[in-house]
């Protein structure tokens, strides 16, 4: 299976959508089918690419070299069917609602649920799982991964260990509890102070809604990393350095900048609730502001907001990641994935090395990765819930 | 016509208001420090005439509102003050005259032009890019080329932009060198060498950009197609591509326009994250460079730059979404 | 293509609808064959699958919808096995399409005239001058004001009546051979739909075009179709023309919809002029902001165990008086009295006992209902709330409200809003209404998004309602058959003000107010001759916007 230049991809991609356009169209036509005969050019090629773009990489991958190809195609190649077989399994597994749910889930919502439970897991049991302590130092310092002593690694650390000698291993695991568990904490802050003043906003409505508003779109009208930056410098040169203490800022900091976000949706949200006439029905009984708002309220805005939950869990996880990465969130000794990227970044250049090289490429887009896996996860979820959402609205 | 004239002119009034408040909110929010602020930040081994000096260049014994406007009159003639990292090294190397330190705009000036043509470079290839890709999903929707460009656009959205950069420095830089992973750009390079330094960062934003770009492109003509105006014309029996051409895309303007405002202003965050990775000398790796010495007038100075191009875009968003709408153009 | 082939034939169609991998069928084996120039009325509650049928004549199916069996033939070509091309060049030129919203339906962003040639240039018909002039020809015989230029305007610049005419024009264009009209005049007010009604029907004539009437409205399509065939659940139940239909129908369920219009409660003698009104209205004015004023210098009383019927259009400021009760909007001159005391203006400075005794039901009954709480606790909640009931007691009363508006409480008590039928929310609507036991219940036109059948039990319920327990109701409502089946007295009101007002018999026999007699001649009946007799009695010109702007 030879892989193909790109002049002959290109021309083969045009020559099966010149076949597929004249000729599925005849056939279509006298065969009665529908989908051939009503086909349009556009549709031919994108088949055409489809099918020849399909062919390029079955060649790759059957072809020598290309580890990395390799290993992205057995990655999603063994997620999809990960998701399948979980879907399947809650298919068949649990309650009659559950079932139900399972039944309407797309393969890529089953794998976020799974890939969700799998972090939570982790993060939760990071001191049972982890061969080594976070912080604790080796006298091998710089041991490549792989585990086999004649390429430079040991057995006792799989993935070898970091420039001061700390395991990589037991470092990506913590670092689930650490990222992961900062992120949902600034993520619930930021939604209890958002949710808050938003459905305030929305049932007294005034000036309070007027005032809240505006401040909101002052704070909104600076890019959040940029101004996170800036207030991040201002709460150390305010309060010094002290390691503990930055982590505490960037939460409140985060927490805070998010929570406009989330206030502007559940004022949204609220708002739409409060001209309901089941709401204008409880607002002339003569009920109290609390009466409204956790029990005409809160139960409708449920669902929205869990989905937003998901969104702004992905943007704030991110950007602290990102602040990490910079150098200006999540301090050490705490393992952190966004921090051990910038650290690992070096041993890319190692990846054309034969044998060991590729896996020692890999170890900072291992931790990378692991932040984007848990937000692709996220997002397949709160994909399938807006579109159930939306689904139901019809 | 004039209705809209007002309308626009009141979209530029509150644009203006907001720079302001902006303005003041970074203003406050770093003077609010309470304290000896040029001493805490140059720390206990600065030599007295450093700390005197940026003393003097804040003037920290004005009251802080005329403190506010000598700021923000000097912001608006590019005038950010003094860097204090250049005034903590020149007070070490022993000259004395405030006139030898870099001012603030010098450092910015020249980044923010490489920042503007790594922007300029990522539009160019992820506008066209994105569009073409979203109207064909909205087209073609639910079918196989919809559902791989909605999962591979998920996927690239959550990534962080640190990811996709490293991935493609693996994939073009180590294993296939095509393009340099180090983006050192400088004046003397001609167009061509500063575009093959620029390539990475920008594919690097382009897949994280158009990814957004693409779906919120494709939400809003799938919206469209779903109007009873869309069915009539196909009840006319007009052709798909007159349909698109001329039924939904004067329609789909305003929502478009919107969503390339958005992504544009999204990119101002994103540069920052790319810019440390690829080490490109823009606005975004000066901005944290500074904000790692605790460097605040230019981190006061980078935040106004972004803060000013960010409510631009909005503006120009807004601005062009009223100019595309009939009902607004002509009232009843 | 023999003179004597119908024009259209479908034969045993099958419809699925597909949503979320579950297929409901949308359309079970229907038939219908139309000839030339003859007018075909469909006619069915929601859900009865009367649009997709209509789009299936045309050879066309929504998303979501797909063809399991059957055939569907037009002049002799097959449209369901016809190649896409075909089905367009047949769509707009030979088959045309009136849509219910014409606001939503004319592109937004083009001029009305350009929308008019698109189809006639589009399949050759004619160039664009032919057709602009050919727009004009149609407008002028449409009656639409400035016939030479209003279609140079945007759509969003022409009034709705104006607009479903101008689109009615539209399907002319190119002289088609059939029209299907997908529900054309029920957006508008009834004074706006005989006007429309009447420039439909007399270029349909015309123009000797076969047309599809669809409808939910019975005297409507009396007037405008040879032949009706009606349509239950996908279901075709029997068809017939149109006299034979209305005189004799042969099924059940036709005879039931027949009848309900039928349903007539006598008039209660006025009360007497010293008896205390349960609610009065004095002088009230009212604006949103510091607009004008959408309600001016209101007066009128409610006394016990009576109905009084505020009728007027959209717009004639009969919701706002119901606000300015209920005390959602704080009139800026006036008062209301509950019982000769004056009620404070703003809901929230009255007491709990004096919201008690002012209650209101709602038009859409989707949105009256809390959809993430049980039957149970809706009707609890002002139960326990105003007469302090817990636990037992409460479920006690709770039951015994549901047996009140006849659902059995063992089987609705603990079902969620969404598992209702729509005329079974409106009762729970009513039920939470009847918890706080008030003197006084406010009807914001509640049955007016409920099919007929089920409007009337509704109606039958609120007037035995009315008799147990002495209720006085204040029924708002457009629908004058609705005030004919059960109100006392009739308020008639226009741009904000009472244009008239008195006992209902003397409303309904003349002489009255000119706006009340426009209104009562626009309510189309059940007799197919009555537009013709109409026109005969009023000419053209006496009827619609016409006839108000002359007022």
């Amino acid at each position: 299976m030879p892989s193909l230049s790109v002049t002959y991809w290109s021309a083969l991609v045009v020559a099966g959508a010149l076949a597929l356009f004249f000729g599925g169209r005849q056939i279509g036509a006298a065969r009665g089918v529908a989908r051939l005969r009503d086909l349009s050019a556009t549709g031919a090629f994108g088949y055409s690419l489809l099918v020849v773009t399909l062919y390029q990489a079955l060649a790759l991958y059957f072809g020598p070299g290309a580890t990395f190809f390799k290993w992205a195609v057995h990655g999603v190649v063994g997620f999809g069917i990960a998701g399948y077989l979980f879907q399947q399994l809650g298919r068949h597994v649990g309650t009659s609602a559950t079932r139900k749910l399972f039944r309407s889930m797309p393969v890529t919502a089953a794998l976020g649920i799974l890939l969700i439970i799998a972090y939570a897991f982790v993060a939760i049991f990071a001191d049972v799982i982890a061969p080594y302590g976070q912080a604790e130092i080796f006298k091998d310092a710089n041991l490549l991964p792989g585990g086999d002593p004649g390429m430079g690694g040991s057995p006792d650390h799989l993935l070898g260990t970091d420039q001061i000698g700390r395991d990589i291993l037991s470092r990506l695991i913590y670092g689930a509890q650490n990222t992961v568990g900062i992120a949902f904490v600034t993520t619930l802050l930021a939604f209890f102070i958002g949710i808050s003043l938003g459905f305030l906003a929305a049932t007294i409505g005034g000036v309070l809604d007027q005032v809240l508003s505006r401040i909101v779109d002052m704070l909104m009208s600076i890019p959040q990393l940029i101004f996170a930056l800036l207030l991040m410098t201002i709460a150390t040169a305010w309060f010094g350095s002290e390691k503990g203490m930055v982590t505490l800022f960037m939460i409140l900091i985060i927490a805070v900048l998010d929570s406009t976000r989330v206030f502007r949706l559940s004022r949204a949200v609220g708002m739409n609730i409060v001209v309901m006439d089941f709401f204008e029905a409880a607002k002339l009984r003569g009920e109290k502001l609390s009466y409204l708002i956790f029990s005409e309220i809160a139960p409708n805005a449920f669902a929205p907001l869990l989905a937003e939950f998901g969104l702004r869990f992905c943007f704030v996880f991110l950007t602290i990641a990102s602040l990490s990465f910079l150098g200006i969130g999540i301090q050490p000794p705490l393992a952190d994935w966004g921090t051990m990227v910038r650290d690992l970044s070096q041993f890319i250049a190692y990846a054309p090395f034969p044998v060991v090289g590729p896996l020692t490429a890999s170890l900072p887009l291992m931790a990378a990765g692991a932040i984007a896996l848990l937000t692709v996860a996220v997002n397949f979820v709160v994909d399938w819930m807006l579109h159930r959402a939306s689904g139901l609205k019809e | 016509m004039n209705n809209v004239a007002l309308i626009i002119s009141k979209r530029l009034g509150l644009g203006v208001l907001t720079m302001f408040m902006v303005s003041i909110i970074i203003f406050l929010a770093v003077n609010m420090l309470p304290g000896d602020f040029a001493q805490a930040l140059l720390g206990q081994s600065a030599t007295p005439e450093a700390v005197e000096a940026i003393r003097r260049d804040l003037g920290l014994s004005k009251p802080i509102h005329t403190r506010y406007f000598d700021w923000l009159v000097g912001a608006l003639q590019f005038d950010f003050g003094t860097s204090f990292a250049k005034a903590n090294f020149s007070s070490y190397a022993g000259t004395s005259s405030t006139a030898n330190f870099g001012t603030v705009a010098d450092q910015i000036a020249p980044r923010f032009a490489n920042t503007l043509f790594l922007a300029a470079v990522t539009a160019c290839i992820a506008v066209p890019l994105s569009l073409l890709i979203g109207v064909l999903a909205a087209l073609y929707r639910y079918s196989i080329f919809d559902r791989i460009a909605n999962v591979s656009t998920l996927t690239s959205i959550s990534s962080p932009e640190f990811f996709v950069a490293y991935v493609l420095i693996l994939v073009l830089a180590v294993l296939n060198p095509v393009f340099p992973s180090l983006s050192n750009i400088h004046d003397g390079m001609d167009f061509a060498q500063k575009l093959q330094k620029t390539m990475l960062p920008a594919l690097t934003l382009t897949l994280v950009v158009t990814a957004h770009m693409m779906r919120m492109t494709r939400a809003a003509i799938i919206n469209l197609l779903a109007s009873p105006y869309i069915e009539m014309a196909r009840l006319k029996g007009l052709s798909p591509f007159r349909i698109i051409l001329f039924h939904a895309l004067p329609n789909a303007l305003a929502p478009i326009i919107n969503v390339i405002a958005l992504n544009l202003a999204y990119l101002i965050t994103g540069v920052v994250v790319v810019e440390v990775v690829f080490v490109y000398p823009g606005v975004g790796q000066l901005f944290v460079d500074s904000v790692k010495i605790r460097d605040i007038p230019v981190v006061q100075a980078c935040c106004l730059v972004f803060a000013a191009a960010y409510i631009s875009l909005n503006l120009l968003a807004d601005v062009m979404s009223i100019l595309s709408n009939p009902r607004l153009r002509l009232p009843k | 293509m023999s003179a004597s082939e119908p024009l259209v034939k479908i034969s045993n169609l099958a419809i699925d609808g597909i949503a979320d991998e579950t297929r409901t069928r949308i359309i079970n084996d229907v038939s219908l064959e139309l000839n030339r120039g003859e007018v075909m009325g469909l006619i069915g509650e929601s859900g009865a699958g009367k649009s997709t049928l209509g789009l299936a004549a045309m050879g066309f199916t929504r998303d979501g919808c797909e063809i399991v069996g059957g055939n569907i033939r037009f002049d002799g070509i097959d449209l369901v096995a016809a190649t896409a091309e075909t089905r367009r060049q047949l769509l707009g030129k030979r088959i045309a399409y009136v849509a219910q919203s014409a606001a939503a339906s004319f592109n937004p962003a083009h001029k009305i005239i350009n929308q008019h040639a698109e189809a006639p240039m589009f399949h050759g018909v004619s160039n664009r001058g032919e057709a602009e002039a050919d727009a004009m020809d149609l407008y002028q015989r449409l009656r639409l004001p400035n016939p030479q230029e209003i279609g140079f305007r945007y759509p969003h610049q022409v009034s709705g009546g104006q607009l479903q005419r101008a689109m009615t024009a539209m399907a002319m264009s190119c002289r088609p051979d059939l029209i299907i009209f997908d529900e054309p005049t029920t957006a508008l007010d009834v004074t706006t739909q005989i006007e429309v009604l009447v420039a439909i029907r007399e270029i349909v004539e015309q123009f000797q075009t076969a047309a599809i009437y669809i409808t939910h409205d019975l005297a409507v399509v009396a007037q405008m179709a040879d032949r009706v065939k009606v349509l239950l659940r996908g279901d075709e139940v029997e068809e017939a023309d149109t006299r034979t239909m209305l005189d004799a129908p042969r099924e059940d369920y036709t005879r039931s919809l027949w009848a309900v219009r039928s349903f007539q409660r006598p008039q209660k003698p006025m009360a007497s002029k010293d008896a205390v009104p349960v609610i009065s209205l004095r002088n009230v004015t009212a604006a949103y902001g510091n607009g004008d004023p959408v309600v001016r210098d209101v007066s009128f009383d409610i006394h016990e165990g009576r109905t009084v019927a505020v009728v007027g259009e959209s717009g004639s400021g009969k919701s706002t008086t119901a606000r300015c009760i209920t005390g959602l909007l704080p009139p800026k001159t006036g008062e209301i009295a509950f019982a000769n005391k004056v009620l404070p203006a703003d809901y929230r400075k009255r007491s709990v006992n004096q919201l008690r005794q002012v209650q209101m039901i709602y038009q859409m009954a989707d949105t009256a209902l809390n959809p993430r709480k049980r039957i149970g606790e809706i009707i609890g909640r002002p139960v326990e709330f105003y007469l302090g009931l817990k636990g037992a007691e409460k479920r006690r009363r709770v039951e015994e409200l549901l047996e009140l508006i006849e659902m059995d409480p063992k089987e609705y008590i603990n079902r969620l809003p969404s598992e209702l039928s729509g005329g079974q929310k409106q009762r729970i609507g009513i039920a939470r209404a009847l918890a706080a036991e008030p003197k006084f219940i406010i009807c914001d036109e509640v049955t007016s998004a409920l099919d007929q059948l089920v409007a009337e039990g509704i109606l039958k319920l609120l007037t035995r309602l009315q008799e147990e327990m002495k209720l006085s109701y204040m029924l708002i409502t457009h629908d004058l058959s609705t005030v004919r089946a059960i109100a006392d007295e009739v308020v008639v009101m226009k741009d904000g003000l009472i244009v008239e007002s008195g006992p209902k018999d003397e409303m309904f026999t003349p002489p009255h107010h000119d706006y009340t007699d426009l209104l009562l001649s626009s309510v189309p009946e059940m007799n197919p001759d009555w537009l013709d007799e109409l026109l005969a009695q009023r000419g053209v010109e006496n009827l619609g916007d016409a006839a108000v702007s002359k007022m």
